[in-house]
């Protein structure tokens, strides 16, 4: 008897446990470990404060690493996240398959329509929004003022490559070890790629044809890759076929670069003068073009999307909706400053004069207005994606033809065989993943 | 003259040891200089880096952003678990091999080494699979097992050669004496295979403190490890040299101090044997 009283009294008190427990929602986050996200996580008072029934556990990874993690947990329904950071290249490939859980349903205040078009466009999939963008970048010019003052040059607000050449012959002195100009060189679809795809945009060049047939036999990436070629072995610095965003970043910071072509998001880098030891000598410019209507800029953005395998889908909603308010940008403004605000995301943050006196914001905002994922080139294709092409395949390829590139750069073999083995391997996988018939 | 061939020899070896162990020691060493640097320092010519100012930030900032005790018992925990798991399975197998080896033996070891040959990224999907049907993913218990099975075939061979040395009259004698199978691995075979086992027991625990591609694909954030603790400090965008040097300091400095005071044994365990 006294048993079965102890039994009884033990199970009323594990069942009041559990509705304790139900009480409150833990959702986990899977996140880049970039400097926004990073920022966010000491913000959670905030949510905490509004949300109370809602607990957030964190995930904050290195992105290849993320990548591989969250496209493993998502395509096998693992349900370990209630909300993934994604890319503005898996959004639409993963909204495709059904994966994403619709955003349409956010609530008014969220103000939906005052996300920036260009980023909106990226993330909707048939008329749903699969992912809400938490940053947006795109790439500009970034360079010396001094040596270019030195040269007796002026930079043009949206210079052209010839521009480009031009400063980066005058500002070039290696004997002093600084480089004229610094770009990607890295093999990798995120890396060399990146910046070649968007280059090649304001050359007129274009991946595929509207018959999903690879256009690197074209005369258009020819001239893309014969002019970054001689940029590069002319006045880029010494063994620039390894270089990454953060060695360049390295050797700007470190003075040896008159010029870097780069991620919008470098600006709050090459500009702290803790980090920098040219902080206060640094100018921002579009992206080069060729007059040919499109800049050679791409288009990024860092976005919060909710597995369709969670079981949590409500609480991740309401965080997402927190995440990506103009409330939250309000937040960081009266925490870190207006410079440290998550850019690039809403129109009413462009009209904000608080943040219009950041410098770089205007520069920022033009240059993700120049870029259109569902228009990247001069002429029409069938893909969407400014730097990238967004299907699944192009994960593999794009690694593969800039691995081509990157020899090309470091010399090992020529333009004309880069380009003919980057068409054959194009070729190759496109006609085995069925879009060539 | 043959005593100074020997000095002279001597002193080259102690020389070249003395180089391979500085060249095999200074990536650590650096490691462990950066994380003492701030970011702009740490991505110097190595020489103004070590002129450079030392300071407390970086592993101010790993302290705020990341909860290091977590991670740290987690990496106890799944190597330890997974150390002792294996040789419980491992130390039975051995002495069957050992002692009383069939006609297939010898493949079997072979074909237990040959499944350390796949790349692991392989079955990475039907294992993913398995755990989120057991429920398994983010548990310490799922990656006990899974890091159990993948040391288990290092840890057999190792223990199968140390038994081997060991002569089997003495089990025999054991035997005549009237021990069972149980009192004859556990109060005669162990005891005299201790440095060996010891050695074994060092070797998987720094395997399994080590391993980073399970340990980072099957968890998320209650059963992440030092693997995971470190993976959040390298970024494609920004500097981090000196935040990642820090953590990974932070994440190697109990491994390595365990290495220290156990060397002796590590060296007895890898020399051993029973008539020696």
């Amino acid at each position: 008897m006294k048993l079965t009283i102890r039994a009884l009294l033990g199970a009323s008190v594990a069942l009041a446990l559990a509705g304790a427990a139900q009480a409150e929602t833990t959702i986990t986050v899977a996140t880049v470990n970039n400097g926004d996200m990073i920022r966010m996580q000491s913000l959670m008072d905030d949510f905490y404060a509004k949300h109370p029934d809602i607990k957030v556990d964190w995930v904050a990874l290195e992105e290849n690493v993320l990548r591989q993690k969250v496209t493993t947990d998502i395509a096998t329904k693992g349900g370990q996240f209630d909300v993934m950071t994604i890319g503005t290249y898996e959004a639409p490939i993963w909204g495709k398959q059904g994966w994403l859980v619709s955003l349409n349903d956010l609530p008014a205040e969220y103000d939906v329509d005052d996300l920036l078009p260009a980023i909106r466009g990226g993330l909707t999939v048939d008329g749903n929004l699969v992912a809400a963008p938490f940053y947006g970048e795109s790439s500009m010019v970034m360079y010396r003022t001094d040596l270019m003052e030195k040269a007796g040059l002026t930079m043009p607000e949206a210079p052209t490559w010839d521009d480009i050449k031009k400063a980066a012959a005058a500002m070039t002195d290696k004997g002093a070890e600084v480089y004229g100009i610094c770009l990607r060189g890295k093999a990798g679809w995120g890396e060399n790629m990146a910046f070649l795809t968007a280059m090649s945009n304001s050359y007129g060049a274009k991946w595929f044809d509207m018959d999903w047939k690879p256009q690197f036999d074209g005369e258009a990436w020819k001239a893309t890759l014969t002019d970054y070629l001689a940029l590069m072995n002319d006045y880029g610095p010494p063994g620039a076929s390894n270089n990454g965003f953060n060695e360049n970043l390295a050797l700007f910071q470190q003075g040896k670069c008159g010029m870097w072509i780069d991620a919008t998001v470098a600006a709050s880098f090459v500009t702290n003068p803790k980090e920098s030891t040219v902080a206060d000598k640094v100018g921002f410019a579009l992206a080069p073009d060729t007059g040919k209507g499109k800049r050679g800029n791409w288009l990024w953005a860092w976005n919060l999307g909710i597995p369709a395998g969670s079981q949590k889908i409500d609480a991740a909603k309401t965080f997402v909706a927190w995440a990506t308010s103009k409330e939250y940008l309000e937040l960081v403004a009266s925490k870190e400053g207006w410079a440290n605000v998550p850019p690039g995301t809403r129109t009413s943050l462009y009209a904000n004069p608080e943040y219009q006196k950041v410098p770089f914001a205007k520069m920022t905002l033009d240059s993700i207005n120049a870029a259109d994922p569902t228009k990247p080139t001069v002429d029409e294709v069938p893909y969407v994606g400014v730097q990238f092409v967004a299907i699944p395949e192009f994960q593999g390829i794009g690694t593969a033809v800039g691995q081509q590139f990157s020899a090309a750069l470091a010399g090992s073999i020529s333009a004309e065989e880069a380009l003919a083995k980057a068409q054959e391997i194009t070729t190759t996988e496109m006609t085995r993943s069925g879009y060539i018939k | 003259m043959a005593r100074k061939t020997t000095q002279t020899r001597t002193a080259v070896v102690t020389v070249a040891a003395w180089t391979i162990g500085l060249l095999i020691f200074f990536p650590i060493l650096w490691i462990i200089i950066l994380g003492f640097k701030s970011e702009g320092d740490a991505i110097k010519t190595p020489l103004a880096v070590l002129t450079s100012d030392w300071t407390l930030a970086s592993y101010h900032e790993v302290q705020e952003r990341s909860n290091y005790f977590l991670h740290f018992m987690n990496s106890v925990i799944l190597s330890l678990g997974s150390t002792l798991l294996a040789l419980v399975i491992a130390i039975p197998a051995a002495w069957s091999m050992a002692f009383v080896p069939g006609k297939r033996t010898k493949d079997l070891l072979m074909w237990m080494l040959s499944t350390k040959m796949m790349p692991a990224v392989g079955v990475l999907v039907p294992m993913y699979l398995m755990f989120r049907d057991f429920g398994l993913l983010d548990t310490r218990i799922g990656l006990v097992v899974v890091l159990t099975l993948i040391n288990l075939p290092i840890v057999i061979w190792m223990l199968y050669t140390y038994f081997k040395e060991i002569p089997g009259e003495i089990l025999e004698a054991a035997r005549m004496d009237g021990a069972n199978l149980r009192a004859e691995i556990l109060h005669v075979l162990t005891p005299m295979a201790v440095p060996g086992i010891a050695s074994t027991v060092l070797l998987n625990v720094i395997l399994a403190w080590n391993e980073a591609f399970w340990t980072l694909q099957l968890t998320t954030s209650s059963a992440a490890p030092l693997t995971q603790f470190i993976a959040s400090y390298s970024s494609p965008e920004g500097l981090f040299y000196a935040k990642l040097s820090a953590a990974s300091t932070m994440a190697i400095a109990p491994i390595l101090i365990l290495g220290w005071f156990s060397q002796k044994q590590l060296v007895r365990g890898l020399t051993f044997g029973a008539v020696k």
